[in-house]
């Protein structure tokens, strides 16, 4: 499998980007398409290795040597069928994973993994392209019913599973498309909505029931759950983290989901732009150094702001692998995002300490201080420790927190009973079976915040038990065993 | 007698070889000098026997000669009839008084009923001052009988009496319920000879027996043997000869011979006998040795009025399959016994004798030495060496040797030897065989196609696949190659999978059985080097009476490759033919009655089948077609199996043959499997509609699809050879239904009634859980989900981890905590890693994870010793440079030196630079140095410069495979190293070719300790059953360690089914050595060290308490070092820079000592912590101590269930002071060697280098000389030894084996007699001369002077041989240069360097895997043939102007070293001849050299420019 000395003789190629002067001007996805004989070669790159790190780096398990060799073969609709098997929606793990198979790859010991990602997406695409990617619905009916509530990526693929197995399936969405985070909580110009509303609509036409705008426990009363024989609850962790500093109350204090979720509204067509949601000529600055905050400064480069500051509270990581952060571990390391490419002021050990109001309670600046890290003793986490004389003032007027979320709202499992683990998710262990037999839990609900990859593994392996609970014993796939550990 | 089966001990696997030797006078002269020379050929053959614990107990020896006719009629106190007209009778008799008469009185009664009259008994006079202790225990009563013959009973008559009289009277006796009964043996019964032998010492015989004494016993023939058995279980029946020969050897085919005969005693009828045949079988009795069983079947074919050697040539017939000169008369008549009888097959040197004729017989491959000696007064001397018996120079007719295959025979009336051509040709021209065979035996190419074709069948196939459990692995993996070219596919590293018996998979049956391998015993063959030897082809048919010899014996069904395709297969099942009738039975149950329908349908097939022979059918075509959502396939092993061994039980087994078509079977070893149990033809007909498949959509190369599928059926025939060459076989034919396997995982109940005869010994799952897992595969094929959108087939993950494959020990999860664990020093990282290992409740993977400590008995750890101390008990695994990096290499040697453990050079050989510490302290010296089949760098200063020195009797990834390394990786750096041509790859032959026995193995002991004293001598044996067997005799055979290793150890390539079908794990080895060192009292006098896969502290504590004390690591280290498990080791694309070549990946490698270093502590710590909670202060105190394990009773699995350890866990019941560990240092015999007298004399050539000449007398007792001169020579001058002849050393007589072997520069060593086998072996850079004594008249090309196996691995220096050479000359040299005057078979093999000059007769097959140096050869009389060369890597060429020179001086040293007739002949006429020489040049070397020539000048052009 693989080419022979295929690592050897090419080179790691990702895609190209339209320049950022040009790219800033609009939301669209602006990376440029490879050559196939190029994908080929990136294919070829795979050392079809006897222990697949990827294959256990990646949560789905995606049988990525497999694809690899078929694409290297260019046989895409093999690599589609290889990677259909474990992955509903690789047209978003494939755009939007950070991807914990490449920092596992093999090859990544000695040299650039390979494109394991950009391969994911091309097979995908291939398929749409080609019309290999229909409808595919079940056999036969088993007559039983299972409501899936939240159509994030846990839920769609917790749908699309429970309904090829047989069950009918209808799936709720509190907001008026379907999607959850996918939709609302990544921009365009990283996810096309259109390709999400391409899957929803062949999930729709496999006979999934579709429930939008359908709070469940808000204005869908859980009681109607009961007609259901199965419940798969894929909610999200959407309770977000503040910031309770002085001056918390600022106007221009704005949680970084309500600003990215607004404008995707509004690229949506679904409204205009308000004027405090808008970073056009302001001073922006993002608190929070992850995904979300990178979200937030490319969507603030988009407004047109006048500048964009990035804080990170933890110190700034090393540029590659330290001894304590070994291969094949997810790596600690600075990573640099097209939005950061767009330009943004990035800051590190750095912990804000007020928003400074003006007079009308409008945010003017904030305060900072710099911080360093001091080692605890044995078994106790590092200590955080300002630094003296390094309180410093920013001027901003729109202050963004991607700070994270804590975990579920609680309204929906105190209707339903269910217990929760001590991190607030619902407590839904190995089998994802919460307390209540026949309900189950999956994604971020149960798991905290995390990655989209985890999200439709979770909807899977839950739709597996939710399967097995509902008919003894269940022909879904799983991913199995093999999970890489944490270090 | 011997011990009963224990533990894990099975008697069955007892093994002996020997030395073995007749004298006789040719013109038939009795004298009584007879029996004393032939007693001084055993005293002169003591050291191929070998000695019990108690020091004095041989393992038998005897004597056969002629009836004594006068010396009885002197002491029997009855009168005898003349000479011919009674027989006399050695019988060993019941010590008990009473018992001894009632057998007395049961024989006799059989003798009156054959209407025979008694004449007397005669007490025969024993001493028993001689016996051993062991001996004495088991001490027979012994008496002579003697029995009359009327007159008008004709002497063929006479003899079936006494054999049916012997026969039944030896069943009644040993059915009887006599405690004793098995000491009711008789010897001998004859009216022509009679044996003397017992458990005795070769000086020993004429002391026991004090007849032998008297100088009136004259005979005109002596047959003597003396048994070196591997372990010390000998009895004293089983001391040869035996009645009507001895043997040398070991028949590997036994079990499959031993079956054969009991199906076809199913016809047996016989004019002579009458009714009485039911009464003589069955032929063989249970628990003999090979030997003895070949010695039964053959005496009962001499009942059927086969003369001595045609029974012979029946029973080991050459090969004549693949030999294209040999007469057509002579192959008639092997073929058409081959429809009557398969061959014994195995290693073997058979003398036999009638009384009339003497004479002998040596297997098709020439495994076993066999010289002669006629003189010109009258006497013909044949034994396993030459120099046995003292005759004059001048006093020597010839000198000669049995060639592979060959016979001779003495025939004492005429007074003349008959060579094997005029003995065979009357023999085969006694009948038409061609014309019977031509008339009956039809070929299945010959039979028309009749156009019916097997129907298609309704379900789709991707169900049927899934029914069947093909995984997209199996097609990628395992059919693809196979179907593209023709070969297995290759692999690395080792299996870390679960025993199929552990596996949450279902598992096809024949995961189950494990395939067994030579080691020691007997040879593996050469089936890649050596096909001439090998044959798949098979007959199927009906057998007939083997009283009859008549032409429809050979109504046979003739196919060349018995894995036939779907179109061959509907030519049989509709076959139109008189002869032939086939049916089909199917195979299929019902699966909604479960386990009852499987039992049912079986007994049913069994009935139907029955019924069906009855019906005359012949050809019965099992087949598991036509599956269907109420039929599911009865495993295809288990139906074959079955039907053989309960057709047998009917009695209608010899009537059919077996024909399998089924979905199953798609690798070498289930193919292996079908043929072992019976069957005779297999059509896989579902890889054929796969490869059909494949190749229709491009998935595959070969786009023809008849031709992928011929691919395909010749790569499983070639792997089946490969799996019947492991274990010695040589032919398809032997092998069929020979069940060499060993069970793994199947309960007694399930296997005793399946699988009758092959042993499982931990138990297991029985049918009930069989027809669960094909529920299973069913039920998944059957019941697709709802909407499919995952993949056809299940993804595999049994070669490559996947995650819903099969489990992998090493996998992510694992290998990243090792890695993490060992960078970071972590202790509690490694605790994580070890724990994946050690903790297996939940997912089983070995037999170790099933056990758990008790009796605890805890101690503060620091009273146990420190890890400082352990760790000099470990050590790294043999892992050669060249299969990983030079830096890889060193960097374990390096981190293993700083622990004081000992690293393993592996089999490439080593840099001296490496030999001595660098200047920042590192030593790269591999502690242990390997020698393995391929002798790669094997060197007298790499020997010199090992702490330990390890054989590779088989390497646990590929038992009875050799080694190989793909070209890419022998890079120039590499090729200097081993002495061989950059980019040509290496194979290793799967035997060493100076071990085909165990007494060849004490022979390369005995070379090794010669070479370095200070070295311990280690043997690597690969668990299987019988293992503890072969490790007594390695204890016996001197070795100082032996080296235990499981199943699954690494390789740097290996064919995927090796590394997972052959060989057991260590905890059955280990615990079986263990048990049977100390069965034997042998444990004290040697090390046991274990490997195979040992990741953590708790593999080693289990090891150690089954009876290890020294550990072997060599993946976890490695992985220590960076390897991630690419397992591409073979591809040299290794990414990390470990088991590659290549310059630019070799920079990856970021090993470091210390890496290594953290993992040998953490495992060190991770014991010391086990040995302080069971209470073990030290390493010692905890050998053995197996009752502190147990089964852990918290396993779950379900299969688990019936799994039982107690045999593992077994300890013999033995005296408690007995040491469980080694306590005692081996007696290497050393002080006798000659060297030592040479070194006293050679003092000033060997210190100051002062020339010097020495004469000595040498006798074949002399061996390995040289060895220690060289070593010495080493020590103090390293690898230049001395100046050039410096010391010049003159030996006259028969020098014994090993003359010369690893002599160093500097030494002239000449012989003036003969020497014997491994002449020159590993010689490096001594000249040795051999030539004829000037008084002898014969002619020197004439007659043989050296032995088999001359210059095997030899280096450097130079050989002048004044005569003819055996088979395998040169094999493996790689450096010197030599001159002989003919050779036997298979001369040059793997020859990668130095000259050979043969001036006389080659063999067949010379130059096979010759990848280097030149040989010539005189050809005067241009009668050499491609017969005679293996073509595949040589061309043969004139002898161009540049190498006449090089030649011309060879063959002037010869002349000048030996007054050579023929090199006179030569150079007198040198122009002229030069023409008449064939140059055979390699054609890899040719243009490596080609290569060197071009570089060079392009050199010389750059310095030309430059200048």
């Amino acid at each position: 499998m693989g080419k022979l000395r295929g690592f050897l003789e090419y080179e790691r190629k990702e895609e190209t980007t339209e320049a950022v002067e040009l790219r800033v001007k609009n939301y669209k996805e602006f990376t440029k398409e490879l050559d196939t004989e190029e994908l080929n070669h990136q294919g070829a790159r795979c050392m079809d290795c006897g222990i697949p790190f990827c294959h256990s780096g990646c949560p789905l398990g995606n049988l990525i040597p497999d694809f690899n060799h078929a694409v290297y073969q260019n046989d895409w609709k093999k690599a589609l069928q290889i990677l259909h098997s474990t992955n509903n929606f690789p047209e978003f793990t494939g755009r939007l994973c950070p991807a914990p198979c490449e920092s596992a790859c093999v090859l990544g010991i000695i040299e650039p993994p390979v494109s394991i990602e950009l391969i994911e997406k091309y097979i995908v695409e291939r398929g749409f392209k080609e019309g290999w990617i229909v409808p595919n619905p079940p056999k036969n009916r088993t007559g039983k019913k299972v409501a899936v509530v939240g159509s994030g990526p846990a839920g769609m693929a917790a749908a699309q599973q429970l309904n090829r197995a047989g069950h009918e399936v209808t799936l709720f969405e509190r907001d008026a498309k379907l999607g959850g985070l996918l939709r609302y909580g990544i921009p365009d110009f990283k996810l096309d909505k259109s390709v999400i509303d391409r899957r929803l609509k062949i999930m729709e036409d496999e006979g999934i029931t579709f429930k939008p705008n359908t709070h469940v426990g808000d204005n869908y009363d859980v009681e109607e759950l009961k007609a259901f024989d199965a419940v798969v609850l894929t909610g999200g962790a959407t309770q977000r983290r503040g910031l309770p500093i002085p001056g918390a109350d600022a106007k221009g204090v704005v949680q970084a989901m309500e600003f990215l979720k607004n404008n995707n509204q509004v690229v949506d067509n679904l409204k205009e732009l308000s004027p405090e949601l808008s970073a056009e000529g302001k001073n922006v600055i993002v608190i929070g150094g992850g995904d979300t905050g990178s979200d937030c400064v490319g969507t603030s480069n988009r407004h047109g702001a006048k500048s964009v500051t990035n804080f990170e509270i933890m110190p700034m990581p090393s540029n590659s692998r330290t001894n304590q952060n070994p291969w094949p571990y997810w790596p600690f390391t600075l990573k640099t995002s097209s939005s950061h490419e767009e330009g943004v002021n990035r800051n590190w050990s750095i912990s804000t300490k007020e928003f400074i109001k003006d007079k009308d309670g409008n945010l003017k600046g904030l305060k900072t201080v710099e911080i360093e890290w001091v080692k605890g003793k044995k078994g106790e986490r590092p200590q955080l420790k300002e630094v003296e004389g390094s309180e410093k003032e920013w001027p901003c007027e729109l202050a963004l927190l991607a700070l994270g979320f804590t975990g579920p709202e609680a309204s929906l499992s105190q209707q339903l009973g269910l217990d929760l683990d001590n991190r607030t998710n619902i407590k839904a262990d190995n089998d994802y079976q919460t307390n209540i037999p026949h309900i189950f839990a999956a994604g971020d609900m149960r798991r905290g915040q995390s990655l989209i990859v985890w999200a439709i593994s979770e909807g899977r392996e839950a739709a597996y038990h939710a399967d097995k609970y509902l008919m003894g014993e269940s022909k879904l796939p799983t991913k199995g065993n093999g999970d890489l550990p944490a270090a | 007698m011997r011990p009963k089966e224990q533990g894990l001990y099975l008697p069955e696997f007892e093994r002996d070889n020997c030395g073995a030797g007749f004298i006789c006078n040719l013109k038939g002269k009795r004298t009584n000098d007879i029996i004393h020379k032939a007693l001084d050929i055993l005293i002169r053959l003591e050291h191929r026997g070998a000695v019990s614990a108690d020091g004095k107990t041989g393992d038998g020896a005897g004597i056969l000669i002629e009836i004594p006719h006068n010396f009885f009629k002197k002491v029997c106190d009855f009168d005898l009839p003349e000479f011919g007209e009674y027989a006399a009778g050695m019988v060993f008799l019941p010590r008990s008084k009473n018992q001894l008469n009632i057998c007395k009185e049961i024989f006799e009664e059989e003798i009156i009923n054959q209407g025979l009259n008694i004449i007397g008994w005669r007490q025969v006079p024993v001493d028993k001052s001689c016996l051993g202790s062991i001996a004495s225990l088991s001490e027979p009563n012994v008496e002579q009988i003697f029995i009359g013959k009327d007159e008008d009973t004709s002497d063929e008559v006479f003899r079936a009496k006494l054999f049916a009289a012997r026969k039944i009277a030896e069943h009644k006796i040993y059915s009887s319920n006599l405690g004793e009964a098995e000491y009711f043996y008789l010897p001998s019964l004859s009216t022509k000879t009679i044996i003397y032998k017992g458990l005795l010492m070769p000086q020993d015989i004429n002391i026991y027996y004090t007849d032998l004494n008297d100088p009136d016993l004259v005979t005109k023939l002596a047959l003597v043997h003396q048994r070196f058995s591997t372990n010390t279980f000998p009895t004293w029946d089983l001391a040869q000869p035996f009645r009507y020969m001895c043997h040398n050897g070991e028949i590997n085919t036994l079990r499959g011979n031993l079956s054969r005969m009991k199906a076809r005693e199913e016809l047996f009828e016989s004019e002579i006998f009458g009714e009485d045949i039911k009464k003589i079988v069955p032929v063989t009795l249970e628990g003999k040795s090979d030997s003895a069983s070949m010695d039964m079947v053959l005496e009962m074919l001499l009942q059927t009025g086969r003369s001595l050697p045609e029974a012979i040539m029946m029973m080991v017939p050459e090969a004549w399959e693949k030999n294209p000169s040999m007469g057509d008369s002579k192959k008639a008549f092997y073929e058409y016994n081959a429809c009557i009888m398969e061959p014994w097959d195995g290693p073997a040197s058979i003398p036999f004798t009638d009384g009339q004729y003497i004479g002998a017989l040596l297997d098709r491959n020439g495994l076993r030495p066999s010289r002669y000696t006629v003189t010109k007064d009258g006497y013909v001397i044949m034994s396993s060496e030459t120099g046995v018996v003292d005759v004059k120079p001048e006093n020597v007719e010839l000198h000669g040797r049995l060639e592979p295959g060959k016979m001779f025979l003495v025939d004492m009336v005429e007074g003349r030897i008959v060579g094997d051509e005029e003995v065979k040709e009357q023999i085969v021209s006694k009948r038409p065989y061609r014309k019977w065979l031509n008339k009956n035996l039809l070929p299945l190419a010959d039979v028309p196609y009749t156009g019916n074709k097997t129907p298609v069948e309704p379900v789709d196939f991707k169900t049927r696949q899934k029914v069947f459990g093909y995984t997209i692995e199996d097609i990628k993996t395992i059919i693809s190659p196979m179907a593209t070219g023709g070969k297995e596919a290759i692999g690395s590293m080792g299996t870390d999978t679960p025993l199929a018996v552990l596996s949450d998979k279902p598992q096809l049956l024949f995961n189950y059985f494990k395939q067994l391998f030579a080691q020691v015993t007997n040879p593996p063959l050469d089936g890649i080097r050596e096909e001439i030897v090998t044959d798949i082809s098979l007959s199927i048919g009906e057998d007939k009476n083997i009283f009859d010899i008549t032409p429809e014996h050979a109504q046979k069904l003739r196919i060349q490759n018995p894995v036939i395709s779907n179109e061959d297969l509907d030519k049989i099942k509709y076959i139109d033919h008189p002869d032939f009738r086939a049916k089909s039975i199917s195979i299929l149950y019902e699966i909604e009655k479960g386990l009852n329908g499987l039992e049912e349908r079986l007994e049913q097939i069994v009935l139907e089948i029955k019924k069906a022979v009855d019906e005359n059918r012949n050809i019965i075509i099992l087949s598991d077609r036509n599956v269907s959502d109420k039929l599911a396939p009865i495993p295809s092993l288990l139906a074959c199996s079955f039907v053989h061994h309960e057709l047998k039980k009917h009695k209608r087994r010899s009537s059919f043959g077996i024909v399998i078509e089924s979905a199953e079977p798609r690798e070498p070893h289930h193919f292996a499997l079908l043929f072992g149990y019976g069957a005779s033809a297999i059509n896989p007909y579902m890889v054929n509609e796969i490869i059909y498949q494949l190749s229709k959509e491009g998935e595959i190369e070969e786009q023809e699809p008849d031709v992928a599928i011929k691919n395909f059926n010749k790569a499983i025939g070639k792997g089946i050879v490969k799996i019947m060459n492991k274990i010695g076989i040589s032919t398809l034919h032997s092998y069929r239904g020979s069940q060499i396997f060993e069970i793994l995982g199947l309960n007694k109940k399930f296997t005793n009634k399946y699988f009758t005869n092959t042993p499982s010994r931990i138990e297991g799952i029985g049918l009930y859980e069989i027809e669960k897992e094909i529920q299973k595969r069913y039920k998944r094929a059957f019941t697709p989900p709802e909407t499919e959108t995952g993949l056809d087939l299940e993804i595999g993950g049994d070669y490559r981890w996947r995650r819903n494959g099969e489990r992998h020990m090493l996998n992510p999860a694992s290998v990243a905590k090792l890695q993490q664990a060992v960078k970071q020093n972590s202790y509690k990282t490694y605790k994580e890693y070890s724990n994946f290992i050690n903790d297996q409740t939940k997912n089983l993977m070995t037999i170790r994870g099933m056990f758990k400590f008790k009796q605890l008995n805890p101690i503060s750890i620091d009273e146990v010793e420190p890890w400082t101390e352990i760790v000099k008990r470990f050590k790294t695994g043999a892992m050669s440079f060249g299969s990983i990096s030079k830096e890889a290499h060193e960097n374990l040697a390096i981190a293993m030196n700083r622990l004081q453990g000992k690293s393993n050079s592996g089999e490439g050989g080593e840099d001296a630079n490496r030999f001595t510490r660098d200047a920042n302290g590192n030593w790269r010296n591999s502690a242990i140095k390997q020698v393995a089949s391929g002798r790669f760098g094997v060197s007298i200063n790499y020997l010199s410069n090992a702490k330990e020195i390890q054989i590779k009797m088989a390497q646990g990834a590929k038992p009875g495979e050799g080694g190989q390394l793909p070209g890419p990786k022998v890079n120039p750096a590499i090729a200097k190293t081993r002495n061989s041509t950059a980019y040509v790859g290496l194979i290793s032959p799967p035997p060493h070719h100076d071990i085909y026995s165990i007494e060849d193995l004490a022979q390369l002991i005995f070379d090794l300790k010669n070479a370095n004293r200070e070295a311990r001598i280690n043997v690597k044996l690969v668990s299987k059953v019988g293992v503890g067997t072969i490790a007594a005799g390695v204890a016996k055979a001197k070795a100082d360690v032996v080296l235990v290793s499981g199943y699954d150890g690494g390789t740097g390539a290996a064919a995927l089914t090796s590394l997972r079908h052959a060989g057991l794990p260590w905890e059955l080895g280990i615990a079986e050595v263990q048990q049977t060192l100390l069965l034997n009292n042998l444990r004290s006098r040697i090390t046991v060290e274990c490997d195979g896969q040992l990741k953590t502290g708790r593999d080693v504590a289990i090891a150690c308490l089954l009876g290890a004390e020294e550990f072997g690591f060599s993946t976890a280290p490695l992985v220590a070092s960076g390897c991630i498990m690419m397992r591409a080791c073979h591809l040299n694309t290794c990414p990390v820079g470990i088991a590659t070549q290549d310059p630019e990946l070799r920079k990856n490698f970021k090993g470091t000592p210390e890496n290594v270093i953290n993992f040998m502590y953490f495992v060190a710590q991770e014991l010391r912590e086990i040995m302080a909670s069971l209470g073990f202060r030290t390493l010692n105190e905890m050998v053995g101590q197996s009752q502190k394990l147990d089964m852990d009773h918290a396993i779950e699995h379900y299969k688990a269930q019936g799994i039982d350890l107690s045999n593992i866990l077994y300890k013999p019941n033995i005296d408690k002071d007995l040491p469980l560990y080694k306590t005692q240092d081996q007696n290497h015999g050393l002080d006798n060697v000659l060297d030592f007298d040479i070194l006293r004399k050679a003092h000033p050539a060997i210190y100051r280098k002062e020339k010097m000449s020495l004469d000595f007398n040498i006798s074949n007792i002399n061996r390995t000389t040289g060895a220690i001169l060289s070593n010495e020579i080493s020590k103090i001058h390293g690898e230049a030894g001395l100046p050039e002849h410096t010391l010049e050393l003159n030996f006259k007589g028969s020098a014994g084996q090993s003359f010369g072997a690893f002599a160093t520069r500097g030494l002239t060593l000449n012989v003036t007699g003969n020497t014997n086998d491994y002449f020159g072996k590993g010689l490096s850079g001594a000249t040795l001369t051999v030539k004829k004594p000037e008084e002898a008249t014969f002619k020197s090309h004439e007659n043989v002077i050296i032995g088999n196996v001359a210059l095997y691995g030899a280096i450097n220096g130079e050989a002048y041989i004044n005569g003819i050479g055996g088979e395998r000359f040169c094999v493996r040299n790689s450096g010197a240069k030599a001159v002989i005057e003919g050779i036997g078979d298979h001369g040059c093999e793997y020859m990668t360097g130095g000259r050979a000059v043969i001036l006389g007769k080659i063999g067949r097959n010379f130059a096979a895997g010759m990848s280097g140096g030149i040989a010539y050869i005189y050809n005067p009389d241009n009668n050499l043939d491609n017969n005679n060369f293996n073509m595949e890597m040589i061309e043969l060429e004139h002898v161009s102007n540049d190498d006449a020179t090089e030649l011309k001086e060879l063959i002037q040293n010869h002349y000048y070293h030996t007054d050579s007739e023929v090199a006179g002949h030569i150079l007198e006429n040198w122009e002229e001849n030069l023409s008449k020489f064939i140059r055979v040049m390699p054609i890899e070397y040719k243009k490596a050299l080609q290569r060197m020539e071009e570089e060079k000048k392009k050199e010389e052009n750059l310095e030309l420019k430059t200048a």
